[in-house]
């Protein structure tokens, strides 16, 4: 009998179209197509090369971001403090070029370091210490802005050239594209490919039972937070790259943007759900409802208004249309 | 039989996706009668009562209440026509108490703030019914996984209902919460209550049900009288004959080296002194009651949980203190009690759950071998025949027996050889039962050894060399395994280890 059953069951799963199937895991996408659509009818600068390449630009900072938060997310966990990590990590980076006068490219890897310093200090705070990773996270936010303002005493100090290069073009295209491209290749590599990014789901699904079967649960949460951070810092050289000198109060308030993105894109605040490809697709739908706000014209003060009722309604449908799946 | 049925299943299916797990299945519920539902893990027997219990609903038939059609869009919509559901994976609150649970949902209330002392009268009285003696103000999520279930039952019972659902009641319980819990079945009955019944032990069939109604890969079989004989009963069921109950075969010829040797063992305040040792090709029972410490045991020995004193040796190798990984890389497979909550990442796919432990061990440079991971568990997955759409299907949607299946395929794709089974047939239906124990035969006829702590005293005496017998902490007593009795294991179980060891001291001191 159980040879029969499983001999057919595949089968009738092939039975349901692919593209259906695209359509019903993809939900964010089709979200964004459809956007798209109706800004390209409403207004002719939408599907403009300029305009897409300022979007390309504009996403490359939130979706960065996101991917370092996608981990932490997948493994169950939450990261306030990834603005206020960016912005420590670029102050410092443009102190070691600017300050110490240290060479340009140990400015690049100091500013990653000290991201990635940072997100491990929380990551040990959230596995050894047992903080809850809201608060961990959240002192850290404080903790990390308040130290860019010491370093900066509160202005902005001039960044490295090999940091403004990311900020650049490469030939037409603008380095932060780039840099968004290779980010996202990576993240989605170390989810799919390696041991630790499956860890990082079995600790989300069920702690104990990922416990249980080996899985080093402690060491696991110390690398999420600290890819966190050392995405953040990334995201952090991108955006002072981007302005030629790191400000002390850059990426304020990113964290919200960043976690809208990764929610947006499937993932659940439960942990153990999670997609590098859907968190690039939520970063780009906030920010295309922005850009189209903008080229409609509509105040900035209704456009949070939009972006709030669009982070609703995007969870919304689709912890529904989950509910309703197969499983 | 001339009352009407209190519910009809009325020729019911159901899809989950493009699979047909239901195929037009009539069942119909009578007042004063245990309606039994048999069949294999995964034959739908869940999914139906999910649909008596309004968490499902069915996409063809009807579902008819009193004669009349329904629809039972969720579960409060049943409990409000007066049928209560124990579902087979608990529905408790951990961090809530006793109370709490018991009254999930309607607290009772007064000046609209809640009740309290009304609250824990209420689940006492309840808990008083099964005879249950616990504190109502315990938090649910420090009960064993027996008391939980007990809670859940004492639950549905607080809701006075004309119908109760039972899926496995019994599955985690001893012979005596059987047979508590028996005794309120029969009261129901006398009562005009009607209930429809699950369990994988054939011979609470015959104890306390009426009808049976047999499905097989979601179709129905038949409906037979609850005094069949047990043999047609399975042929009924899996379609065809199980020679043998308990195939203990002892294959291993090698050297009888000790390959678990435990010395001393003691935890805060669970176990006592725990000293025993497993050989190459044995399997040690552990039998005892409810909270004996069995279960304790074996999470001292996997390195779940810290002990104080004592070693485990593995192959003459010491363990270090709770460290899973040591234990898992020195060969120790340990399938939990609770699968659920310790044994499985429910919303993973089946493909993962097998392969945690082994997902370091076969990795290069830190990339996962994904296709050589996919063929050894499909390959693991075929031989334990597990049921499921494909590998990728989270293990959450498989049958309760086959998600038991996918922790085992854990350890034998991990190569295990010192296997610690808790409850390791629990949930399990006849035909997978025998599977599993041919499993274990097959591992210690590679040289493996195998500790299994079981309450299904059958089994035990069945499946073990050798028995370990437990009570309070203490190990009270071996027995060697062929022709021990169930008289001789209780015995032992109710020994007051404690009370000896002080009487003895006494005694010392008086000479
Ligand atoms: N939510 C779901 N999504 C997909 N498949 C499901 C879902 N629930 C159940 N199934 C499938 O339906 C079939 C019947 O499952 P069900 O839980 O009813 O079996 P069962 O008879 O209760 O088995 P057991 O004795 O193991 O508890 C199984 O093959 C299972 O995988
Ligand atoms: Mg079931």
């Amino acid at each position: 009998m159980n040879k029969v059953a499983t001999a057919t069951a595949p089968k009738k799963a092939a039975g349901v179209s692919p593209v259906r199937k695209f359509l019903a895991d993809n939900g964010a996408l089709v979200g964004l197509f459809v956007l798209g659509l109706a800004l390209f009818i409403a207004t002719p600068d939408f599907l403009t090369g300029p305009n897409l390449l300022n979007i390309g630009i504009q996403a490359s900072v939130i979706a960065v971001l996101a991917f370092g938060l996608t981990f932490v997310i997948v493994a169950a966990g939450i990261d306030l403090s990834v603005g206020s990590v960016a912005a420590l990590s670029a102050m410092g980076s443009a102190w070691i070029f600017s300050q110490a006068s240290l060479p340009g490219w140990l400015a690049v890897v100091g500013g990653l370091l000290i991201g990635t310093l940072s997100g491990a200090v929380s990551g040990f705070a959230v596995a050894y210490g047992r903080l809850p990773s809201f608060i961990a996270t959240l002192a850290m936010l404080s903790v990390a802005r308040g130290l860019t303002l010491v370093i900066s005493d509160g202005r902005p100090i001039p960044t490295a050239p090999e940091v403004s290069f990311l900020g650049g073009d490469l030939g037409v295209l603008p380095m932060p594209i780039v840099v968004l491209v290779i980010a996202g290749t990576v993240a989605a590599l170390i989810l799919n490919f390696t041991v630790m990014g499956r860890y990082m789901y079995a600790v989300g699904g069920n702690t104990e039972a990922a416990r249980l079967s080996g899985v080093p649960v402690r060491r696991v949460l110390v690398t999420v937070f600290a890819l966190s951070g050392l995405f953040a810092a990334l995201a952090g050289l991108l955006l002072s790259g981007r302005l030629d000198s790191a400000q002390p109060q850059a990426a304020a308030g990113y964290e919200l943007d960043a976690i809208a993105a990764v929610v947006i894109g499937g993932a659940s605040l439960a942990g153990g759900v999670g997609r590098i490809s859907g968190t690039l697709v939520g970063a780009l739908v906030l920010v295309v409802i922005r850009n189209g706000l903008n080229l409609l014209n509509v105040s900035s003060f209704w456009q949070q208004v939009v972006i709030g009722v669009v982070i609703a309604v995007a969870v919304g449908i689709d912890s529904l249309r989950r509910k309703n799946a197969p499983h | 039989m001339t009352d009407n049925p209190i519910l009809t299943l009325d020729n019911v299916t159901k899809s989950f996706g493009p699979v047909t797990v239901i195929k037009g299945v009539t069942v119909n519920v009578y007042p004063g009668k245990v309606q039994v539902l048999l069949g294999e893990n995964g034959a739908g027997k869940s999914t139906l009562i999910k649909m008596m219990a309004g968490v499902h609903q069915p996409d063809g038939g009807r579902i008819l209440v009193d004669g009349e059609k329904v629809r039972l869009a969720d579960t409060n919509a049943s409990e409000a026509l007066g049928i209560a559901t124990i579902h087979q994976e608990l529905n408790l609150v951990g961090s809530m108490t006793v109370a709490e649970n018991i009254c999930m949902g309607r607290f009772p209330r007064r000046f609209g703030l809640v009740d309290r002392r009304t609250m824990r009268n209420t689940a006492k009285a309840a808990l008083d019914r099964i005879g249950l003696h616990i504190d109502v103000d315990h938090k649910v999520g420090e009960l064993g996984i027996a008391r939980q279930q007990l809670v859940e039952i004492a639950k549905a019972l607080s809701l006075e209902a004309r119908m109760l659902i039972l899926d496995e009641p019994t599955a985690a319980l001893t012979k005596r919460e059987i047979t508590a819990l028996f005794a309120v079945v029969e009261d129901l009955r006398s009562r005009g209550v009607g209930m429809v019944f699950i369990s994988h032990h054939l011979d609470e069939i015959a104890a306390i049900g009426n009808s049976v109604s047999v499905l097989r890969d979601g179709e129905f079989v038949a409906e037979v009288p609850a005094d069949t004989s047990e043999d047609e009963l399975v042929r009924l069921m899996v379609g065809r004959s199980i020679e043998q109950q308990f195939p203990r075969r002892r294959d291993y010829d090698g050297p009888a080296d000790t390959l678990l040797e435990v010395n001393g063992l003691s935890t805060k305040g669970l176990i006592n002194d725990v000293s025993f040792s497993v050989k190459a090709g044995e399997i040690v029972g552990l039998a005892g009651l409810m909270g004996a410490g069995r279960t304790e045991v074996l999470r001292a020995i996997a390195g779940v949980d810290p002990y104080v004193n004592g070693t485990v040796h593995v192959r003459g190798k010491e363990l270090p203190k709770s460290s899973i990984g040591a234990a898992i890389r020195a060969g120790v497979g340990h399938v939990p009690e609770d699968r659920k909550a310790h044994g499985l990442v429910l919303g993973a796919p089946v493909n993962e759950n097998i392969g945690y432990a082994t997902l370091a061990a076969t990795a290069k440079s830190g990339l996962v071998d994904r296709r050589g991971q996919r063929k050894r568990a499909q390959d693991v997955a075929d031989k334990l025949r597990i049921r499921m759409q494909n590998l990728d299907q989270p293990v959450g949607s498989l049958s309760g027996g086959n998600q038991q299946k996918t922790v085992f395929a854990r350890w034998i794709v991990t190569n295990s050889s010192v296997l610690l089974l808790d409850e390791p047939t629990r949930g399990v239906d006849v035909g997978a039962k025998v599977e599993i124990y041919e499993l274990m035969n097959a591992i210690t006829a590679a040289g493996g050894a195998v500790v299994m702590v079981s309450s299904e005293l059958p089994e035990v005496l069945g499946m073990s060399d050798r028995i370990l017998v437990m009570s309070g902490g203490h190990i009270s007593g071996e027995l060697a395994g062929g022709d021990v009795t169930q008289d001789a294991v209780m015995m032992l179980a109710v020994r007051d280890v404690q009370r000896d060891l002080e009487d003895k001291l006494m005694e010392d001191g008086h000479e």
